[in-house]
């Protein structure tokens, strides 16, 4: 694995992309070719459809990026797009004459990483790599995941600890990339045995059918069954790259195999991305954004922007037939899609699709984008969980198999799993904390709690969310979700467990936005996160003693001040009606919070009933974490608090 | 006519084709793109495009002759392509007549569709003979 990180990527990248252009138009394709050359990538070109798609065949590894025009007489440029997405999962970029919003529109959904108008011109055909590493990136994330906490941890620790990782988060460095992947190496030789690999899936003739036949049965049409199709081989494809990670070619990026070397040393060409992907929680991610994009970034609601997405991308729903939670599903995904740049519309479905998680098979009904954010995060957390435990791994991948056969009902149901797949993931990141200094694992708990924020949109079953203003059209959601929800388990209160979700996210945004404007010191960064890391380790522990909900509220606390003013009040509520249950608790926090800020206390709550009803809902998995967390806990906890104190002292 | 000359005459066409509106910006990317590697590399694609369109317009010819049942998908598809490959050269005027075609086709205009396409045609043709002119006046390859 470090051979390969070393010698991925040539200081020459982009020179030697190999791009495959498909045009049936000769003087375009002489144009493109001349200017893909200037731009010093390697160019194959062919003017029909089905030759490009029988190069791409014999030669899976052969392409990094396909070029394609939209217009061509022997096969619609979407069809052609849709079969690379299904069979080679190669960055797709479409390109046509025709501007209007519709065909754009169509590339887009159809997993086109990027649409270009004719005439094409050659300052567009500079930037194309990025598509390349944003693929290989998110493929790479899933096994960096699958690697181990800890790699996870140092990572964000570097990334804490430059002080100029600036709120824009895109000014990475090479010497970044560099200094990242030396750390990787050695990481990557400490915990390389400790690693469990991914058992893999094959999408056999038989799954097919019962794929295909589920698909009928639920009527959903035909472009969105290729989707979850798409997501299914994904994971297939996937699994596939994390048995054979070791196996490293010598071009940078040539092979899916490759990928894990190269990506690391790609990794601090995008730093964007990168943070998208694996260290800043979507939403922060948001925030930047819209700093970057001249909103103020002093913006005082997350939950505002969150809204602006939806709408922004709400044309796109009446094209999706699936039921409202589904759409709602869509929404999420949208959402994530901006997240992570306009230009790039694209990026939530390719991530569903790269992302194949176990998750994603399990919540396939949101399919493709639902997990824009779930996937990329809850990949993380299933990952994770695969160095340290098997059981969570065997759970994941006994639902690949029902899935096909079940895929109405148990949605929800999977969903559920993940969601508590996530947040056991959530306490093993937390033992990396205990272990770890507490910046370490900072960043990478801001994750799972954006994941956290995720599910809630996802399984946001109650029309009673009440102090989420922002966030109503998510009360739309269907009841039945509720239902599923209690079928499972004894799953008492699914409302207030969503809602703390919410409120999460909320916490969660204010951080990231926090972040983005003081990321200049790395201390108070790593203060900010860590508050989050221990919010998620008291979720995975569950039962943890009371002082340690405490240190929460006072992080919390300290960390948000004007922006949970509109939020204060609904999650107050919350936390009081759904309380009871974990009195003690909660009535200790409350306390405790209050001379510092009670309804940043209140958020915390929330948490532990949260974790209650996943506990009831998968007793099993969760006790067996305990117990294995049992001997970590204590000094966790300790760990955990110290960090925070000092960390809060500079904010 | 020695070569300094013809070098002259060349650039003046140049600009000429430029100055009527015939191309554009686009065009000017494509002479940056010549290079040692591809010394003619605009000769080439001048003659390409000159085939193509010449091949597009009897396409959309034939496509025409069928009076009373027009297949309008077909002769857009067909303005399509021919849009796609003017734009990418750089014909400023014929794109923009492609555009205008493609609009009647979607009205179900034939008479617009008639009328744009005689413009297109002996705009199309005006400019590969300027341009043929240009290429063939000494096989020099085309400098500004």
């Amino acid at each position: 694995m470090s051979t390969a990180s070393s010698g991925g990527v040539s200081d020459q990248f982009p020179a030697g992309l190999r791009v495959l252009v498909v045009d049936d138009d000769p003087t375009c394709l002489v144009i493109l070719e001349k200017m893909l050359r200037i731009c010093l990538y390697e160019v194959t070109k062919c003017n029909r459809a089905e030759i490009a798609l029988s190069l791409l065949r014999e030669n899976r590894n052969g392409y990094d990026i396909v070029i394609s025009d939209v217009h061509m007489p022997d096969m619609d440029g979407f069809k052609l797009l849709e079969l690379i997405g299904l069979e080679m999962d190669l960055p797709v970029i479409m390109m046509s004459a025709d501007d209007g919003k519709n065909v754009v529109m169509k590339g887009v959904t159809h997993g086109a990483c990027d649409y270009l108008i004719k005439p094409i011109r050659i300052e567009a055909l500079k930037n194309i790599w990025q598509h390349v590493v944003r693929k290989r990136k998110n493929e790479w994330k899933d096994l960096e995941q699958s690697g181990s906490v800890e790699e996870g941890g140092d990572r964000q620790q570097k990334q804490s600890e430059d002080a100029d990782y600036s709120s824009s988060a895109n000014e990475g460095s090479w010497k970044n990339s560099k200094r990242r992947k030396d750390e990787e190496e050695e990481v990557d030789e400490r915990d390389d045995t400790s690693t469990l690999k991914k058992p893999r899936v094959v999408w056999s003739v038989e799954l097919h059918q019962q794929f295909v036949a589920a698909v009928n049965q639920l009527g959903i049409d035909k472009k969105h069954a290729m989707d979850i199709r798409r997501t299914i081989l994904g994971e297939v494809r996937l699994s596939g790259v994390s048995q054979h990670q070791s196996g490293m070619g010598n071009s940078f990026i040539s092979t899916q195999e490759a990928t894990y070397g190269s990506l690391s040393s790609l990794n601090g060409l995008d730093l964007q991305t990168l943070a998208a992907a694996s260290q800043i929680p979507a939403q922060s991610l948001a925030t930047l954004q819209a700093a970057g994009l001249g909103r103020s970034t002093a913006k005082p609601r997350m939950p505002m922007p969150i809204v602006d997405q939806r709408n922004l991308f709400s044309f796109e729903n009446p094209k999706l037939r699936f039921g409202e939670g589904q759409q709602q599903h869509l929404n999420n995904g949208k959402q994530i899609n901006l997240l992570h740049g306009i230009p790039t519309t694209m990026e939530p479905k390719q991530l569903a699709n790269m992302h194949h998680s176990a998750q994603s098979l399990g919540s396939m009904n949101m399919q493709l984008n639902a997990h824009g954010d779930q996937s990329g995060s809850l990949l993380m957390q299933m990952s994770q969980q695969q160095s340290r435990g098997q059981i969570l791994n065997e759970a994941t991948s006994s639902q690949v198999p029902r899935l096909p056969s079940s895929i109405g009902q148990p949605i929800v149901n999977n969903a559920l799993a993940s969601g508590v797949l996530a947040r056991n993931g959530l306490a093993e990141s937390g033992r990396g904390t205990g272990f770890n200094p507490v910046s370490q694992s900072s960043s990478t708990m801001n994750f799972p709690l954006n994941t956290t924020a995720e599910l809630t949109a996802t399984s946001f079953a109650l029309g009673s969310a009440p102090g989420v203003p922002s966030l109503t059209s998510k009360g739309v959601f269907p009841e039945e979700i509720n239902s599923e929800i209690k079928g499972p388990g004894g799953f008492i209160m699914p409302s207030y467990d969503i809602f703390s979700d919410l409120q999460h996210h909320r916490s969660h945004d204010w951080e990231l936005q926090n972040a983005g404007m003081t990321f200049n010191g790395s201390q108070q960064t790593n203060s900010l996160q860590s508050n989050v890391d221990v919010a998620s380790s008291v979720l995975a522990h569950q039962g943890f003693s009371s002082s340690q909900s405490n240190g929460q509220g006072r992080n919390i606390s300290a960390v948000g001040k004007p922006m949970f003013s509109a939020g204060d009040a609904t999650e107050h509520v919350n936390a009081q009606s759904h309380g009871q249950p974990l009195n003690n608790f909660f009535a200790e926090n409350l306390v405790r919070v209050k001379t510092e800020r009670v309804p940043d206390a209140s958020l915390q709550t929330t948490l532990f009933n949260e974790q209650f009803g996943q506990e009831d809902l998968m007793s099993a998995l969760l006790k067996q974490q305990q117990q294995q967390q049992a001997g970590i806990g204590p000094a966790e906890n300790e760990f955990d608090f110290d960090g925070y104190s000092l960390d809060n002292i500079p904010v | 006519m020695d070569r300094k000359q013809l070098q002259y005459q060349v650039a003046c066409m140049r600009k000429s084709l430029f100055d009527q509106g015939y191309l554009d910006e686009q065009f000017n990317q494509l002479e940056d793109l010549q290079d040692e590697a591809n010394p003619n590399f605009v000769e080439e694609v001048v003659t390409l495009f000159y085939s193509d369109s010449s091949r597009f317009i009897h396409n959309i010819e034939q496509a025409m002759i069928n009076k009373p049942n027009i297949d309008y998908g077909k002769l857009d598809d067909y303005m399509h392509q021919f849009k796609g490959s003017s734009s990418s050269f750089g014909a400023k005027k014929v794109k923009k007549e492609c555009s205008q075609f493609r609009e009647c086709c979607s009205a179900g205009n034939i008479e617009g569709c008639i009328k744009t396409f005689r413009q297109l045609k002996a705009r199309a043709c005006h400019f590969e003979e300027e341009a043929g002119n240009i290429l063939s006046a000494g096989k020099t390859s085309w400098n500004r």
